[in-house]
């Protein structure tokens, strides 16, 4: 087996929001030889092929454009803006190259039209991102027919291959994505026949009316012998009904595509299933840092974007090696209902999270909890929220706690009431 | 030899009737035809789907049986523990992943511990003899991640996991190559017989035939109907099974077997040729021969006792769930029948070993048609067969640098998941039996089949698809 072996300063996997923004940042900063690797032929990442996102930061005052943000360019122009960012800064931008795996604490095989590489870096980021749960994930019984699709491959079929979908399609899912789901297939000429929710309540609103919400209900099983022919409900009053199509779209419930992480040994976090990293995107690994959604499934394009810039930073340091060792903070950990903190080691340099505030989810709605953070019993932070904690989307925890909390105590702990 | 394969249209009939008309192109069927094909006789395999193995052979557990706890005596016993010898050897020839990962057949209490003597006795018996006993230390050493109270555990070094698409593929594809002619998406309606053999009426129209094996796996009593024979009912018994992600590998190191009841052989844990982890079968009966679907009640029922033998295996990602239907017939051997002076043999009730028998099955069934009078004249060899690896235990493509120097399209990927080459996806096209469906393309390449199930890659699959089907 020949691989060609060779070294870089900065090897970045995934160019995704976060690995490109992080090259940029890195290559303009004068980090030496950045490179970045993407396994698709085109790089971007997700917004390559979200047609109907708005993407980058808020505009304060724009026209609602997306189902995202306010403002804000299409996916694909955002994709074309981040690469070309990244190009123009002299990040090396090396597409259809895939990282299979590992062969030292720093150095990650390749595969790619070229043959087979071996990389050795002074710095890893892993910015490998996040995808949603197919519906064998979810353990959704029934036929397997055709006409079940994420949003991912619905997007992609429609934006980037032209291909026919269906003509009658059910939308399942709480989060905002869904909204993007039914956009492309109204985009694709495919009739929404309803937009299904496990919440009790409309969970947001969709643009244009005449879209019919179907609240309080999952599905139980999928029908159809070669394809589609419906998807059968369970209501919250037990009733159950079939709803007719072809074409069924399984949106969210999203996982970090972790398993670079994982076959690395990095110690992974049990409420992300992302690789576990504290304020200065350290991973349990020395010299290995992780950005985007790999970290958090799912955040907005621009966080991820804004975590590849705040990334550089640390990895400067460890380029110059004046960064400290990596693992010496304390596991942050929540209590049910909160389902994850990110970050979530305490770190040890008096670092702060981007925008100086971690971001918590629950499994379940919180009327303006209050959030505790303790040690061993003590107390360092206490913070009632001013709004309501939702499923599935983020709620914000100061961080200026950090400084208390104790090096060689035990793990913190943050819990709602 | 020319390769005759047809999809469409009527039957050729121009060369006089066939010698050999095998009904079935499942893993038994196609097995059937591949020996067949070594004797100098017009063969054709008959198949109602448009590719091989659409029945049951796509949907098991994949496990290559040693026959160890089969019913001493029977016909499935023998037939087992030669196929077994058989398929192992063969796919080492052709490239078949196949890994001898061994059993732990497993007793979690002490009625089931003292079951284990009995159990080997009965390996004793089936003419195994490697078998033997391990203790619970032994066995926690052995598998880590076992649950607790594991008691001890009999050991069968030769079960082993085998790819069960590459199979029924490799048979069909030597089968053809020499010169048996396989008619896809032509089902056989009716027979007619007459001293001189038999005219079926298919949905392609008629085809004449001196001899008739019916291999038509969960259909195979409605097949003996035409001809008149009431001999039994199949009964379809559905497995369901759940794959877990390529990172739950490092949980199992064997075949995991519950201690067989009279309910059946219960529910395993097992890695599989592809790097994933196997959960089940259910065991259900049904009257219904397409439930071939997955059920809540059977998803939870597997998870409960995944939970009790592996644990942490509950916590990794699912990959796919499915189920695949034995066809049961009410008796605990295989129905393999020739019937004297009508030139037909019947080989039914391959419920739950068809796989691992499939290449022994063959042999014996071409030795009854030689004792319902067929000349089968000189055996020749088949010349060999290699098929692309798409296993685990070996290199795929993406890690070969002569392969990728040679042609950047296996430096490609597709599919992220399984690691699947725009080479390999390619070359699937233009082998004997191309992919007629984006299922078919998967079993095949494995493009699709892994932890996004087309997240990343469905669509760029399915764009190849289009453009390459044959
Ligand atoms: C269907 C969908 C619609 C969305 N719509 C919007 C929207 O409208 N607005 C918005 O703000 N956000 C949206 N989001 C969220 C947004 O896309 C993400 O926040 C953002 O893409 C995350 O960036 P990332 O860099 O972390 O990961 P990604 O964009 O997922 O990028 C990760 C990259 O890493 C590559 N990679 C992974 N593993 C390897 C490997 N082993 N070797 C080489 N490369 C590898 C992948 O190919 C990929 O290109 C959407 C997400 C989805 C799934
Ligand atoms: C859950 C489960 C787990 C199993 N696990 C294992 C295992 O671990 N190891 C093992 O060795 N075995 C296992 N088996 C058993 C094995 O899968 C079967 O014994 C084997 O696949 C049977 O093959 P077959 O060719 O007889 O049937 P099939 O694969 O069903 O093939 C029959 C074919 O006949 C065709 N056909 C039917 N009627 C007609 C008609 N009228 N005209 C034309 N074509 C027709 C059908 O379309 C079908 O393709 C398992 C089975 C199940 C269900």
């Amino acid at each position: 087996m020949t691989r060609t072996e060779r070294h870089v300063d900065v090897l970045i996997v995934g160019a995704g929001p976060a690995g490109l923004a992080a090259g940029a940042e890195l290559a303009d900063a004068g980090a030496g030889h950045v490179e970045i690797l993407e396994r698709e032929q085109e790089a971007g990442g997700i917004p390559r092929h979200c047609h109907h996102g708005g993407f980058g930061e808020r505009r304060t005052g724009g026209r609602p454009r997306g189902p995202y943000a306010r403002g804000g360019t299409d996916g694909p122009a955002y994709a074309r803006r981040s690469v070309a960012a990244a190009v123009r800064a002299g990040a090396v931008l090396r597409t259809g190259v895939t990282v299979t795996g590992w062969a030292g604490p720093r150095t990650l095989d390749t595969t790619g039209p070229t043959g087979l590489g071996r990389i050795t870096a002074t710095a890893v980021l892993l910015a490998t991102g996040a995808r949603e749960r197919p519906r064998t994930a979810r353990l959704i019984p029934g036929t397997r027919p055709a006409g079940v699709y994420t949003t991912g491959e619905l997007q992609q079929a429609v934006h980037l291959y032209g291909q026919r979908i269906g003509t009658r399609a059910v939308v399942v899912g709480d989060e905002p994505v869904a909204r993007s789901a039914v956009a492309t297939l109204r985009a694709a000429g495919v009739q929404v026949a309803a937009l299904v929710t496990g919440r009790p309540d409309t969970p947001f609103r969709v643009r244009r009316s005449g879209l019919p919400m179907l609240t309080g209900a999952v599905v139980t099983a999928l029908h159809g012998r070669t394809r589609l022919s419906g998807v059968e409900l369970r209501h919250d009053d037990g009733r159950t009904t079939t709803l007719r199509c072809d074409t069924v779209v399984l949106t969210g419930d999203f996982v970090p595509d972790n398993e670079l992480a994982r076959r690395g040994g990095l110690t992974l976090d049990p409420g992300t299933r992302g690789p576990a990293y504290d304020a200065a995107f350290r991973t349990s690994r020395p010299g290995v840092f992780a950005a985007g959604n790999l970290l958090h499934a799912v955040e907005r394009a621009h966080v991820a974007a804004l975590e590849g810039r705040a990334v550089a930073v640390p990895v400067l340091h460890r380029l110059a090696g004046t960064d400290l060792p990596a693992g010496a903070g304390q596991p942050l950990l929540v209590d049910a209902p909160l389902r994850w903190i990110a970050p979530n080691v305490t770190g040890s340099g008096g670092e702060r999270p981007p925008g100086g505030r971690f971001v918590l989810r629950t499994d379940r709605r919180l009327p303006r909890p209050l959030l505790l953070v303790s040690q061993g019993g003590r107390e360092l932070h206490r913070q009632r929220l001013l709004l309501p904690a939702v499923p599935d989307r983020p709620f914000h925890l100061a961080a200026e706690w950090l400084d208390r909390v104790d090096p060689l105590g035990p793990a913190v702990r943050v819990s709602a009431l | 030899m020319t390769v005759t394969v047809t999809t469409a249209g009527l039957l050729p009939t121009g060369d006089g009737p066939y010698d050999v008309t095998v009904v079935g192109a499942g893993v038994v069927g196609a097995a059937i035809a591949r020996e067949l094909a070594g004797y100098r006789l017009r063969t054709a395999l008959v198949e109602a789907a448009d590719d091989i193995g659409e029945g049951t052979s796509k949907a098991n557990t994949a496990i290559l049986h040693t026959g160890f706890d089969a019913v001493p005596g029977s016909l499935e016993a023998r037939l087992v523990r030669e196929g077994h010898g058989l398929l192992a050897a063969y796919a080492a020839r052709t490239g078949i992943p196949l890994e001898r990962v061994g059993a732990l057949l497993v007793a979690w209490d002490d009625e089931q511990r003292a079951v284990l003597p009995e159990l080997l006795a009965k390996a004793v018996r089936n003419g195994y003899h490697a078998a033997r006993l391990i203790g619970a230390a032994e066995l926690r050493a052995r598998e880590p991640h076992l649950g607790p109270g594991a008691l001890g555990a009999l050991e069968v070094p030769d079960e082993s996991i085998i790819c069960p698409w590459t199979t029924p593929l490799a048979f069909a594809t030597q089968a053809v190559r020499a010169g048996v002619h396989l008619h896809l998406g032509c089902r056989v309606r009716g027979v007619g017989s007459d001293a001189d053999g038999h005219t079926l009426s298919t949905s392609r129209g008629p085809l004449r035939t001196r001899y008739l094996i019916n291999a038509a796996g969960l259909y195979a009593d409605e097949f003996d109907r035409f001809l008149g024979h009431e001999e039994f009912t199949v009964t379809p018994r559905r497995g369901q099974l759940i794959v877990f992600d390529k990172l739950a590998r490092g949980l199992v190191d064997h075949i995991l077997l519950p201690v067989p009841t009279a309910a059946g052989k219960g529910v395993l844990v097992a890695p599989t040729v592809f790097g994933n982890v196997l959960l089940g079968p259910t065991s259900e009966d049904l009257d219904d021969r397409t439930a071939t679907g997955s059920t809540a009640e059977g998803i939870r029922l597997l998870r409960e006792k995944g939970r009790r033998i592996v644990p942490a295996l509950l916590d990794e990602e699912v990959t796919a769930v499915y189920a695949g239907l034995r066809a049961a017939t009410g008796q605990e051997d295989y129905r393999i029948r020739h019937h004297p002076g009508r030139r037909y043999v019947t080989v039914g009730g391959i419920r739950s070993t068809g796989l691992t028998a499939s290449m022994a099955i063959a042999g014996h069934v071409t030795g009854l048609l030689a004792e319902l009078g067929l000349d089968l004249g000189e055996r020749r060899e088949l010349p060999e067969l290699t098929l692309p690896n798409i296993g685990e235990a070996f290199p795929r493509p993406y890690l070969r640098a002569d392969l990728i120097a040679r042609d950047p399209a296996y430096g490609t990927l597709v599919c992220h998941c399984e690691q699947v080459t725009l080479g390999e996806i390619r070359d699937a096209f233009s082998t004997t039996l191309p992919p007629r469906s984006v299922d078919g393309l998967r079993r095949r390449t494995r493009a699709r089949g892994g932890r996004c199930q087309g997240f990343y890659c469905g669509a760029a699959v399915r764009a190849l698809f289009e453009k390459e089907r044959p």
